[in-house]
């Protein structure tokens, strides 16, 4: 496979002005004769969805759920970034594309980071224009916080449902094209294969889940805008039916998947409570300002915390890390918790859990304070674990929530199959090893409203499109394959439930693949996961009816996919020969700890070419350089 | 703890339902309720039984997709949280839990728990926005927005679009969904443009639907997870009553 960026040449702040300038269009007439797929509809779909729509285009947007409200971008909290220097703090495009640059370990495009700094200021224009009711300050103006990885107030939100607003606003503006007849929606779709003909993409085929039809639909362009995969840990904080299928099924199509091993794991989520524990809540990090970490020094100690004097307490991360102390960074937080856990040192029902302590604070400051500042956080964790954190420790441990790695694109958001583009978190493209609080929104908008508007007409205006329609052969031998694949889950009839599969692959990646990833664990995986994909395919056993809608069938098709990544995502990591971002690999750290990168020898993108299930995937390199933002250890010294 | 699930067992729009007894045993009190279903769901599935089907995503009471009417309240005992926050701890030992899924005639069951809600959405096409397009706004701060107007545009903007609101009213109406958001741009001043249409239509749309007036019960504000008040309910009647005089 030949990997081409298509990054434009020049000085990096003219590379998008520029590349605009030379994308060919289409003509305003002759738009509504082209139809564009857009597969998933949170903030990237629906705004790209929009924002065709607007233009003129005949859009088909598709989505699993009822609505397009429904999306997992709306569970995002904190806030979304741009660069508008309102609070006057020395910000600018260039720092936010640093600052994207370096947390994300440079392993990102400078070109892509570049442009998505560039465009993100318009992205907060375009909320406000919708009526997205942003934080303002008494005198009517914006207001901005800040948030980790930078030093200046760029992030714009509102409430601690900034996600939810945003998606609302571009669903909103999915409404008025539906409304126009521009847009054609069609809720309870799942994207089950993408067409091709005579190697371009031209259609889908989907699951209709009400009533289980397996049903076509072609088109010019497909646009995959289906999110990411952190759902292959089971545990994670992204929604249930988060899937990874759409993207999985178009990399068996040719697709290139790039940086499967790029996962973000969290450290201030509420842990798992027990067995029955369906998927983990995040906490803002936030907490980490005023909360003092630690476990009782004694293992096993099941006494109450409160009954723990002070000098059997370790305060391990003050103590290993004295100038920083509670709040090293996520990835070291993280790893240290799972350390302490595994060494026997956890704590609550589970022992995988370590004491976030608001007890001096609530001395020092005052409960007052303490409960201005965190009271939403502090009640919704009395809520879940029925615990009141005013009186007794909050329990935390890590939990996976975001994936940086997914479909490989070019500068055009271009998949390696042509016509098919990959928007949001489902591509890889911008966040490189590791992606900074606030910058996902940005993202995902930024994709939907201001890249893909302009560089899909390009495409559509220089390709030739043979007459296709969904009777092709193309799509009627794609929809007897999957026929076939549902008839083959109903009928194996196995002992074990989809969601028993399911976590089991959830604890074979987290133990193995998880925060601390070595060459030992990854082998071990590697000859794991090939075992419970063949015990799957003989002993799953799928209930009920084909024709109906069967949740139990939707996740078993899921599931099954999420298998096959998984052992990808582990292949991927035991390449990974170094430390980046949200990859570690135990054998590559520094002397304190931290990632330690190997720029001589992985300095590229690994993007993996599916070669079939019994064989190897190809690994593709496309080389990162580095011209603008010069790579350095991260640092929090 | 121990349980009888009482829940509503339905194949498909056009079949009758009724409601099935399950047995819940050994179920931790910090579970959730959709935990619950998810392990009783599990047995189900290994005795070659259907799972029943309820609508689920977030699990932490943003998405809206969740929506059970639990012992006759719209997503069960307490206040101010979806069916997915609510946990095994709110009930007590033994008792009979009984499950339904909304009931409205604009919210056809699908199966079991599930309901389509995509009435809703209709209203939401007739108008729901500010027509801005892509490009071509001005800067996000020349538009001026008093503080107290934004919070109270953000109150009713938080609306999770669950339906609770209309499975708890007894005439099915939906007028505090619809209020909230005709509310929340009717407050903005990118709104304002558009706002006699925008009621317009979607009173006009919601009543298409089927939905009910309001009959000033307010369980719907009882009910809602985000704790919508139907002050915005007074707002969209002025809106729609402008529309009449001016």
């Amino acid at each position: 496979m030949k990997l081409d960026s298509k990054i434009p040449s020049g000085p990096v702040e003219k590379k998008w002005d520029n590349h605009r300038f030379n994308l060919k269009l289409v003509n305003p007439a002759n738009k509504r004769k082209y139809t564009i797929i857009v597969v998933g509809t949170g903030l990237a779909g629906a705004s790209a969805a929009a924002s065709f729509g607007e233009l003129g285009y005949n859009v088909l947007a598709f989505s699993y759920h009822e609505s397009p409200r429904r999306a997992h971008s709306i569970a995002a909290q904190g806030g979304i970034n741009a660069p508008k220097n309102y609070a006057n703090d020395g910000d600018s495009i260039y720092r936010l594309f640093y600052d994207t640059v370096k947390g994300g370990d440079y392993r990102a495009r400078e070109g892509n980071v570049y442009r998505l700094a560039q465009v993100s200021n318009s992205i907060i224009d375009q909320c406000v224009a919708q009526g997205v009711p942003f934080a303002r300050d008494y005198a009517g103006y914006l207001d901005n916080r800040s948030f980790g990885g930078a030093q200046v107030s760029r992030t714009f939100y509102a409430r601690g449902q900034t996600g939810q607003q945003l998606l609302l606003g571009a669903y909103s503006a999915l409404c008025r094209q539906i409304d126009l007849g521009t847009v054609k929606f069609f809720p309870r779709r799942e994207m089950l294969d993408v067409v091709l003909v005579d190697g371009q993409a031209r259609g889908i085929v989907a699951r209709n889940l009400v009533n289980g039809e397996i049903e076509s639909y072609d088109a010019h362009a497909v646009v995959l805008a289906t999110g990411g995969y952190a759902n292959v840990f089971y545990l994670s904080t992204n929604a249930k039916a988060s899937n990874a299928t759409a993207i999985w099924r178009a990399y068996k199509k040719g697709a290139a998947f790039a940086n499967p091993c790029y996962t973000q794991i969290h450290p201030t989520c509420i842990p798992q409570g027990g067995d029955y524990q369906s998927k983990l809540t995040l906490m803002s990090e936030s907490l980490r300002n005023d909360g003092r970490i630690w476990v009782p020094k004694q293992k096993g100690d099941k006494r109450k915390p409160e009954e723990i004097p002070e000098n059997e307490r370790d305060y391990y991360l003050e103590r290993l890390y004295p100038s920083f102390g509670n709040l090293v960074p996520r990835d070291v937080a993280s790893r240290r918790a799972k350390e302490m856990c595994d060494k026997g040192f956890g704590v609550g029902p589970t022992s995988l859990a370590v004491y976030l302590d608001f007890g001096a604070a609530i001395k020092r400051l005052g409960k007052h304070v303490i409960e201005e500042k965190y009271g939403n956080l502090f009640d919704m964790y009395h809520e879940i674990t029925a615990e009141d954190p005013y009186k007794t420790p909050m329990r935390i441990y890590p939990a996976v929530h975001y994936t940086m790695g997914g479909l490989w694109v070019d500068y055009n958001l271009m998949s390696s199959i042509p016509g098919m583009y990959v928007l949001g978190e489902a591509n890889f493209s911008d966040h490189g090893a590791n992606r900074l609080g606030a910058s996902a929104l940005m993202q995902g908008l930024a994709d939907g409203y201001f890249i893909i508007p302009y560089t899909i007409g390009d495409y559509l205006a220089t390709a030739k499109f043979p007459a296709v329609t969904s009777e092709n052969p193309e799509f009627k031998a794609a929809k007897t394959e999957l026929d076939g694949m549902v008839k083959r889950l109903m009928s194996i009839n196995g002992k074990k439930s989809v969601e028993e599969f399911h976590r089991e692959l959830g604890k074979i990646m987290w133990d193995n693949v998880g925060m601390a990833r070595t060459k030992e664990t990854l082998t071990r995986a590697l000859q794991e996961i090939p075992k419970l994909r063949e015990e799957f395919w003989q002993n799953v056993k799928v209930v009920g009816s084909a024709n109906d809608l069967n949740a139990d069938l939707e996740r078993a098709g899921r599931v099954a996919d999420f298998i096959e990544l998984g052992e990808l995502l582990a292949r991927d990591a035991l390449h990974r020969e170094e430390s980046c971002g949200g990859h570690f690999r135990v054998e590559h750290q520094t002397e304190d700890g931290e990632a330690k990168r190997n720029d001589e020898n992985f300095s590229y993108v690994a993007a993996w070419e599916y070669a079939g299930l019994e064989k190897a995937p190809i690994l593709n390199k496309e080389p990162l350089s580095f011209e603008d933002v010069k790579p350095s250890q991260r640092s929090y010294k | 703890m121990n349980v009888t699930l009482k829940v509503w067992r339905q194949k498909s729009k056009n079949e009758p339902g009724r409601f099935v007894s399950y047995a819940v045993r050994n179920v931790s009190p910090d579970a959730s309720f959709l935990e619950m279903l998810d392990v009783l769901n599990v047995e189900l599935v290994k005795k070659g039984e259907e799972p029943i089907a309820f609508d689920h995503d977030c699990r932490e009471g943003i998405c809206g997709s969740c929506g059970i009417v639990i012992d006759g309240r719209a997503h069960g005992p307490g206040r101010g949280a979806a069916t997915c926050e609510l946990r095994m701890r709110s009930f007590r030992e033994g008792d009979t839990i009984v499950a339904e899924p909304w009931r409205a005639a604009p919210f056809p069951v699908i199966k079991d728990l599930i309901v389509d809600r995509t009435a809703m959405d209709r209203i939401m096409y007739a108008g729901g926005y500010v027509s801005a397009k892509t490009g071509g706004v001005p800067d996000g701060n020349a538009i001026l927005i008093p503080k107290p107007v934004a919070d109270e545009a953000m109150d009713a903007a938080s609306c999770i679009g669950c339906g609770a609101c209309v499975a708890a009213c007894p005439n099915s109406s939906a007028m505090l969904f619809v209020g909230a958001k005709v509310s929340q741009l009717a407050l903005l001043p990118q709104g304002k443009v558009e706002a006699k249409r925008r009621v317009e239509r979607m009173v006009d749309q919601m009543d298409k639907e089927g939905f009910g007036n309001c009959s000033n019960n307010y369980a719907c504000e009882a009910e809602c997870p985000k704790e919508i008040s139907v002050t915005h309910i007074a707002r969209l009647n002025m809106e729609f009553l402008k529309t009449t005089v001016a």
